[in-house]
């Protein structure tokens, strides 16, 4: 039977490719999201040891790498000094390190975009634990005095640098804006590679003064362990010797803690590509379903042949799982080589968005390659179970009949199946919906997959009425070329549904998204509309803070009312974190109006904040009861004075004063300032003046009410795309299901081609009537999908309501777009198999078995 | 049946016709220079041994297929050197095809299999012709089934009606009656012989039955690409003859087969 099989593969080689094909797409976008990941982490695992000493002192650690917010305290550089008096210690080293430094670059561009973190902090000659020097430097000179700097040398090379330049820096201090000379280049570690982070390289002295008041603190010391000398001894040692609130580490548990971390955030973007690489081979197991259904239909004869002459049914069914196996391994094969090459991809598609990855290693782990073929050849022989079962069932006899046909089960059934799994994925919502063993996000996924599941199944009773419609407008437009592409999309239902359902899964998560962004996108402009009164908005784009003294200064413009700050952080609360947004003053007068849910918010004084109606409903907490909250100055206690509407403008957990915050610990620095301008100052000179404090810093933009509604509903495109564009994948692999589907009818068929043809059906005529044939099977699948979502979109809207996604809206326009393309998308699939339809020679064709 | 008169108008013209298949030494001559003239109005059918080239011949004369060299004209055109576009039309609105194995389209019923060619061509049916070969062919209450529920003559009978419902100049028949038994195969011959009789349709049929045979006004004899006999008014005795003494001549011969 073995020989059978491949031979049957080779036979037919154009197929095989064309249903391993949606195989390599899924294995490859799981093999690429792990490759993607691995590298992200290398790359971290690089900087992370590249910059831990040996013993690491710092103050008592709360909130951890994922944490918003810059904790404000610091160590007294006497600290050092006795450490230095330590005999088991080699070397001793203080940092002073300030983040949300970043350099403007040459063109008046920020260096590194959104996202990697730009830090400032003292030269160290201080070795790592990897043994290589955590700086080192490679031109130049030591920068010397607040006016001189030196940069790492891929931010100098990107920003277009070279030393003895002078540079723009944007600073959390005051001015904000500085420039300085570069002195000289430093190299980090070995390799260079920081992920697109900036450093940026002051003297102690220098960079005591501008951003810690002159004080002489460090935010850290760092020990190198003398020869012989463990890590865990030394550390022993300097704890001993450590003020209360200051701890002292190893180097490998620092090291192992931010992987732990950054594996966490990593293990998220795995997650997020791997949702869609399951998309992908949820589509793909559709196409190979329909492929193999097909190719079992077409070889029925065939199959009863080999019955007739006593092959056992176990056999003739093992033969087709074979097949699917080889499909399977040659598949995945193929899929982790494009896996590895989409990986390459998405490092400079990242690196183009500032997360540079430069030099770190693209690992293909064995773990990668294990679990592509599992995925890859499991999908596919579980994908052809059924059709080979029903290969197995065909019967010896009808090896002798001219119209051999494979057994296939009843519509009825199918329906009935189908709606049973629909019944079954709203039970799996409702439960999801409902948060049952915290499982509620896959419990809803799940619930939605078999939902679509079942819909595809039901789609061949469902689907007649449609392409009766569809039929209806072909007739008036083509009239009979019209008509007989309606009655081949109606010949073969299950054939139709399968392929119309792979285009279906894609475009019900595309229409899902789009109303979720939609939703998103009416729900902040409501929130803002309701509840920013102030007319001008100061923010940065990138969402990194920036310097309070922009603040101060548009405070003191003539033409301003009140420029009120609006501060984010983090705290931990019973181990998790919880989202902390700060109000300066003036802000809940002037600036902004939130709609409480209880108590008042003036409330909002001393120890008293505000909360969340969701967190307070989450928690049972009301007006009056108490919460610890973890933040860097220690556990605080606060009384709820309020409860907020989350839907508001302010969505985060807790709100709280600015003086709150800093007296939590945290730095001082702005994510917004609300302007409110004087009463009679025109708009456009108070913006002016504005913009002449924001000058030279392209980050910290002034926009007023509508111009501020457009930056987040931006952002909310922009994340949107890069769903669509993930989701275009299974798009891709539906398509190519259209394809194969038509190219394997028009196999099948050719006899029928053939006479067609010989009765005066022009080559025209003829692409026409596949192309047709292709468009309705395309616009069902995209009429069902965009059905399916729309129900999905409502459906998690209401889920999410709480969340800030308080308005339920539809974009007509565009899920009618949607439908529209897939007229386009059905034209395309249908390209190659018409042109090879009509290549047909027609006595060939008619002469056909 | 009387004899048609030599004055008759030529429906289809062969001149040298020549149709070989493969390249070099695999080369084939299936075709070696036929010439033909088929009357208007007349039934002629064409015989010979398996390959002889009669299927070829009328594949080239129905525009399936196109000859090596040699003029083929057609209702007054020469077709050998037409491209496709040319031949579709010619096929769909100078030609009716009968094929052995019926060939209806399984997704339509018998009517709409009938209009097929006309709805093709973007025709009008004349429902009046239309009426007249339904009831010709006996199909008056089939023609809403689908080809799967119809029996071989019924099957074979729509595709005949299908040939000549857009009054083509001339109708090919490709061993019409290949598939069917003996009384299916007795109806579709009355009708094609009948279409001949009443309609003035001309005919060319490719069998190899000597009772099929029986039905036409003229038979031609084919053997290795070439005509090698000709009879008129035959019976199936005679048809009979001649073909027993053509296979005795080509016996001796090396290609064939």
């Amino acid at each position: 039977m073995w020989r059978i099989s491949l031979r049957n593969l080779l036979a037919r080689k154009l197929r095989l490719a064309m249903s391993a094909f949606a195989i390599v797409l899924g294995v490859a976008f799981v093999a690429g999201s792990f490759v993607f990941t691995d590298s992200l982490g290398s790359a971290f695992d690089g900087i992370v040891k590249g910059t831990t000493a040996d013993v690491e002192v710092s103050p008592q650690r709360v909130v951890d790498v994922q944490s918003v917010g810059t904790d404000a305290r610091t160590l007294p550089a006497s600290l050092m000094q006795h450490l230095r008096a330590l005999p088991d210690a080699d070397q001793v080293a203080g940092t002073a390190e300030v983040p949300g430094v970043f350099v403007i670059g040459a063109n008046g561009k920020l260096v590194g975009g959104n996202g990697p973190p730009g830090l400032a902090f003292n030269y160290t000659r201080m070795s790592a634990i990897t043994g290589v020097r955590i700086l080192t430097l490679t031109a130049g000179r030591l920068p010397v005095g607040v006016d001189q700097i030196a940069l790492d040398e891929d931010t100098a090379r990107k920003a277009g640098y070279s030393v003895g330049d002078v540079v723009t820096l944007a600073t959390p201090g005051d001015p904000p804006v500085r420039k300085a000379r570069l002195t000289g280049l430093v190299r980090f570690g070995s390799s260079g590679g920081l992920v697109g982070a900036t450093l940026t390289i002051f003297d102690l002295r220098a960079i005591r003064q501008l951003f810690f008041d002159g004080r002489p603190v460090f935010s850290g010391i760092s020990l190198r362990a003398a020869d012989g000398v463990s890590q865990a001894q030394l550390r022993d040692e300097v704890q001993r010797m450590l003020p209360p609130g200051v701890q002292a580490q190893t180097g490998d548990k620092v090291a192992h803690d931010t992987q732990q971390s950054i594996a966490r955030v990593l293990g998220f973007i795995n997650t997020f590509l791997l949702v869609f690489a399951g998309v992908a081979m949820v589509v793909g197991t559709f196409l190979i379903i329909n492929t193999f259904s097909i190719l079992v239909a077409q070889r029925s004869r065939e199959l009863a042949l080999l019955r007739a002459m006593g092959a056992s049914k176990r056999q003739v069914n093992t033969s087709v799982l074979l097949e699917a196996f080889v499909v399977g391994v040659l598949g995945s094969t193929a899929g982790v080589a494009l896996g590895y090459l989409l990986a390459i991809g998405l490092k400079s598609l990242f690196g183009a968005i500032g997360l540079d990855l430069g030099g770190a290693g693209m690992p293909l782990q064995g773990r990668t390659v294990v679990v592509s073929y599992v995925v890859g050849v499991t999908v596919t022989v579980a994908a052809a179970y059924l059709p080979a079962r029903r290969a197995g069932s065909v019967s010896p006899v009808e090896a002798m009949r001219d119209d051999a046909s494979v057994p296939e089960s009843s519509l009825r059934r199918r329906m009935w199946t189908g709606a049973s799994m629909v019944g079954a994925g709203v039970v799996l919502m409702a439960m999801g919906r409902a948060g049952v063993a915290g499982q509620g996000l896959a419990l809803t996924g799940l619930g939605m997959l078999v939902i679509l599941v079942g819909v595809s199944l039901a789609s061949t009773v469902l689907g007649r009425p449609v392409l009766r419609v569809l039929g209806l407008v072909f007739h008036r437009a083509f009239g009979t070329v019209g008509d007989l592409a309606t009655q081949n999309s109606l010949r073969n239902p299950r054939r139709t549904a399968a392929t119309a359902s792979a285009l279906m899964v894609g475009l019900a998560l595309v229409a899902l998204m789009s109303i979720l962004g939609q939703s998103a996108k009416v729900s902040t402009a409501r929130a803002i509309d309701g509840s920013l009164t102030a007319g001008l908005v100061v923010s940065n784009a990138t969402q990194q803070p920036f310097s309070p003294a922009y603040a101060e200064r548009i405070r003191r413009l003539d033409g301003v009312e009140s420029a009120a700050v609006i501060r984010v952080a983090s705290g931990r609360v019973d181990g998790g974190l919880v989202a902390v947004t700060a109000v300066g003053p003036g802000v809940l007068d002037d600036a902004l109006h939130i709609p409480m849910g209880a108590g008042l918010t003036t409330a909002l004084h001393g120890q008293s904040i505000l909360m969340n109606n969701t967190v307070a409903a989450d928690r049972g907490l009301g007006v009056g009861d108490h919460l610890a909250i973890g933040f860097p100055n220690g556990t605080r206690t606060y009384v709820v004075g309020g409860v907020f509407d989350s839907n508001g403008a302010i969505r985060s957990d807790l709100l709280m004063t600015t003086d709150q915050l800093e007296a939590a610990g945290f730095v001082p620095q702005d994510s917004m300032v609300l302007v409110t301008a004087s009463p009679g100052a025109s708009e456009s000179r108070v913006r002016a003046e504005i913009d002449g404090v924001l000058k030279d810093n392209p980050t910290v933009t002034l926009k007023n009410q509508q111009e501020f509604l457009d930056e987040q509903k931006a952002q909310i495109d922009q994340l949107l795309y890069i769903v669509y564009a993930l989701l275009g994948l299974a798009v891709v692999i539906a398509v190519l299901g259209i394809t194969n589907t038509l190219a394997l009818s028009v196999i099948e068929r050719t006899h029928e081609v053939g006479l067609l043809r010989a009765i005066g059906l022009g080559r025209r005529q003829l692409r026409r009537m596949i192309r047709l044939e292709s468009i309705a099977i395309s616009v069902l699948g995209a009429l069902l999908g965009v059905a399916m979502g729309v129900a999905f979109g409502i459906v998690l809207q209401r889920a999410v309501s709480d969340q800030g996604v308080d308005v339920l809206s539809i974009p007509w326009l565009r899920l009618a777009v949607f439908v529209a393309l897939s007229v386009v998308v059905g034209s395309l699939a249908a390209v190659l198999p018409a042109r090879r339809a009509a290549r047909l020679n027609v006595l060939d064709a008619i002469t056909t078995e | 049946m009387e004899a048609t008169e030599p004055t008759t108008s030529v429906a289809a013209q062969v001149v040298g016709l020549h149709k070989e298949y493969g390249v070099g030494g695999a080369r084939v001559a299936a075709l070696d220079g036929v010439s033909l003239d088929i009357r208007a109005g007349e039934f002629t059918a064409v015989m010979g041994p398996s390959g002889s080239g009669k299927s070829t011949l009328i594949h080239c004369m129905a525009a399936l297929d196109s000859p090596t060299s040699g003029q083929i004209v057609l209702g007054g055109v020469d077709i050998s050197h037409l491209g496709d576009k040319e031949l579709t039309r010619l096929r769909r609105d100078k030609v009716g095809f009968v094929f052995q194995a019926y060939n209806l389209v399984p997704t339509l019923n018998a009517r709409e299999n009938i209009e097929l060619p006309l709805a093709i061509a973007g025709r009008h049916v004349d429902t009046a012709w239309f009426d007249v070969v339904i009831g010709a062919v006996g199909l008056q209450d089939r023609l809403k089934h689908r080809p799967h529920e119809l029996s071989g003559g019924q099957q074979q009978r729509v595709a005949c009606a299908r040939a000549l419902v857009s009054r083509p100049e001339i109708v090919f028949a490709d061993e019409p009656t290949g598939n069917l038994d003996s009384r299916a195969s007795h109806e579709v011959l009355e009708f094609l012989r009948m279409s001949v009789d009443r309609f003035h349709q001309t005919i060319v049929m490719v069998t190899h039955d000597p009772m099929a045979a029986a039905y036409t006004d003229r038979v031609v004899f084919l053997a290795d690409g070439k005509v090698v006999d000709e009879l008129c008014d035959p019976t199936a005795a005679a048809v009979l003859e001649r073909m027993q003494r053509a296979s005795r001549g080509s016996a001796g011969r090396t290609s064939g087969g």
